[in-house]
């Protein structure tokens, strides 16, 4: 199964889990099970979510993702910050003193996610015209959820919208325009570094979509960014006029900013993991308001509220207010001749297949043996979802024993009764 | 032939908010069986529409979902006041429901068409002051 081969981004250390429970119940697949002491995860259930790193107390859990270093081996480093990134500092009333920063810190150049999200938003409003696509039209910027829905939502696979995330569409533009400065380069001297808020743009990179590679080469995360910066970062001369974005793009940093983009109110955007499944299982009800596009961030408040960032995500979202203040709507327009078709370079072909991942077996008739074994330990466990076992529920661990991964001595409960 | 599973639920009329969870629950478990994505949305929305209706006009009632390897039985069932007129209360539009329910969203008139749309057979059986059982059939 491809499961077994996605590379993941959130690992755990064994020495610092104490084999606490609250990983375990705060899991939205239901991926981890604590044995042996210490938690184990799931890798063909893991969505790369971040909230066991956001929850674990223990600092067990962390996202794998590349190092500032790791940029050395490139001639010509191109760095891409995402917009969250600017809402990170405080008292920033300029994003040129962030992108100088980066210049500061090593970066031969700077490429602005937040450019590439407003020709994204510029073509997403040519795709929902498009005849022929199925609405209501799911963004396919946030990982998560597009893994999510691979995941568990396989209906709703042909709504997700195949235009690449803002990311994968800068790391293309920013190859071309240094190689149009640079003709000297040669491909495998440009580094592009992503300076992320989430892992799971990470194990984006690393493992792309169906058939699509990324042209990112390193990710880095956006804390470790943060510190090497704020030395670095000039707040009091004058730096060159950089930023080619405006509202648009940095808009794309909160929940709701993809969506306002679209200038057409027939849209949902929801926020944090919790209220994205809630709302995927709405769609599939048919339980939603006729609207043309939904956006869905995995993170609380969207990606500011990612488990890379630094500062709390209400707090990064109002600095980020007032950065944009003072911005035009957008600095980038297609020309009517550019609204006349979509790019390839802005597209991808394929998605993930279904891997069904809460599948009990191929054959129906054994699936259907099983749960009717899991529905009889059911209503012998106590159903007070201690996590004592292991697993994050009693459910859970009667399909834990059915499947072979348990038995019913775990339940301390039982046990103590004496069952 | 494996022995038919069944899903039991209670529907409870007291807690609107409540409204809608046999429906998730169902999905989640036909998800685990394997059954067709699609044929899995049209159990979910005759489910959840029957469900609404329970708590809307008949203080709740009991949804039993029978999983067979060849079809899916939903049967709704409730001691509520009954459809007095099953051919008006087909038409797509026509509802009782009160202005407080309409204005949650709900009332549309969408409730048994879709539930007959979304499934291959429905039958419905109801008296008058004595309750309504909503029996549908999906083939797999």
């Amino acid at each position: 199964m491809a499961s077994s081969t996605y590379e993941h981004s959130v690992r755990l250390d064994v020495n610092k889990c104490t084999g606490c429970t609250t990983c375990l119940r705060r899991c939205p697949t239901e991926a981890i099970r604590i044995s042996d002491g210490h938690a184990i995860i799931n890798e063909a259930r893991c969505i790369d979510c971040g909230e066991c790193i956001r929850v674990c107390q223990n600092q067990a859990k962390r996202a794998v993702v590349g190092r500032l270093e790791d940029m050395e081996r490139f001639r010509y480093k191109i760095a891409l910050p995402a917009p969250s990134l600017y809402g990170q500092f405080d008292n920033l009333d300029d994003v040129d003193y962030v992108l100088d920063g980066l210049l500061r810190i090593g970066f031969d150049d700077v490429f602005e996610v937040s450019k590439a999200a407003e020709l994204v938003s510029a073509y997403t409003r040519q795709y929902l015209k498009t005849e022929g696509i199925r609405l209501p039209v799911i963004s396919s910027a946030c990982p998560v959820v597009v893994r999510l829905i691979a995941l568990r939502f396989p209906s709703l696979n042909d709504n997700v919208m195949h235009m690449l995330p803002p990311m994968e569409v800068a790391a293309t533009l920013a190859r071309k325009r240094a190689k149009e400065r640079h003709p000297e380069l040669a491909d495998e001297e440009i580094g592009v570094c992503f300076i992320s808020p989430c892992p799971a743009k990470a194990s984006y990179v690393k493992n792309g979509f169906a058939d699509y590679q990324s042209s990112v080469d390193v990710v880095i995360s956006m804390s470790d960014v943060y510190f090497a910066l704020i030395s670095k970062m000039s707040r009091e001369s004058e730096v060159e006029m950089m930023t080619e974005s405006g509202m648009v793009g940095i808009g794309w940093a909160t929940s709701g900013g993809e969506a306002t983009a679209l200038f057409n109110d027939e849209y949902l955007a929801a926020d944090g993991i919790e209220n994205v499944i809630n709302v995927l299982e709405q769609i599939e009800n048919d339980n939603i308001p006729p609207v043309k596009f939904i956006e869905l961030d995995a993170c609380t408040a969207g990606c500011v509220g990612g488990v890379l960032t630094v500062q709390n995500p209400f707090i990064a979202k109002t600095r980020l207010q007032s950065l944009r203040r003072y911005l035009p709507v957008s600095k980038n327009f297609l020309s009517t001749e550019e609204q006349q078709y979509i790019p390839e370079l802005y597209l991808f072909n394929e998605l993930p297949e279904y891997e069904p991942m809460t599948l009990l077996s191929r054959n129906m008739a054994e699936s259907m043996r099983m749960m009717a074994d899991i529905q009889r330990l059911r209503n012998m466990l106590p159903g007070i979802d201690c996590g004592a076992c292991g697993a994050p529920s009693c459910h859970a661990l009667a399909e834990d024993i059915v499947k072979g991964n348990a038995s019913l001595q775990d339940c301390k409960i039982l046990e103590k009764q004496g069952g | 032939m494996s022995e038919p599973l069944i899903f039991h639920f209670d529907v409870d009329g007291e807690n609107f908010a409540s409204a809608g969870q046999a429906s998730t629950q169902v999905k989640k478990n036909l998800r685990q069986l394997g059954v067709p994505a699609a044929t899995i949305r049209r159990v979910s929305i005759a489910m959840y529409e029957g469900e609404i209706n329970m708590v809307i006009h008949a203080n709740g009632g009991t949804a039993d979902v029978i999983v067979n390897e060849d079809y899916i039985e939903i049967i709704l069932a409730d001691k509520g006041p009954g459809i007095p007129n099953i051919e008006q209360a087909m038409q797509e539009g026509f509802s009782t429901a009160t202005d407080q329910i309409r204005s949650l969203g709900f009332g549309a008139g969408m409730g048994l068409p879709n539930m007959k749309r979304y499934t291959d057979t429905m039958e419905i059986d109801t008296m008058v002051g004595v309750g309504t059982t909503i029996t549908m059939y999906v083939y797999l």
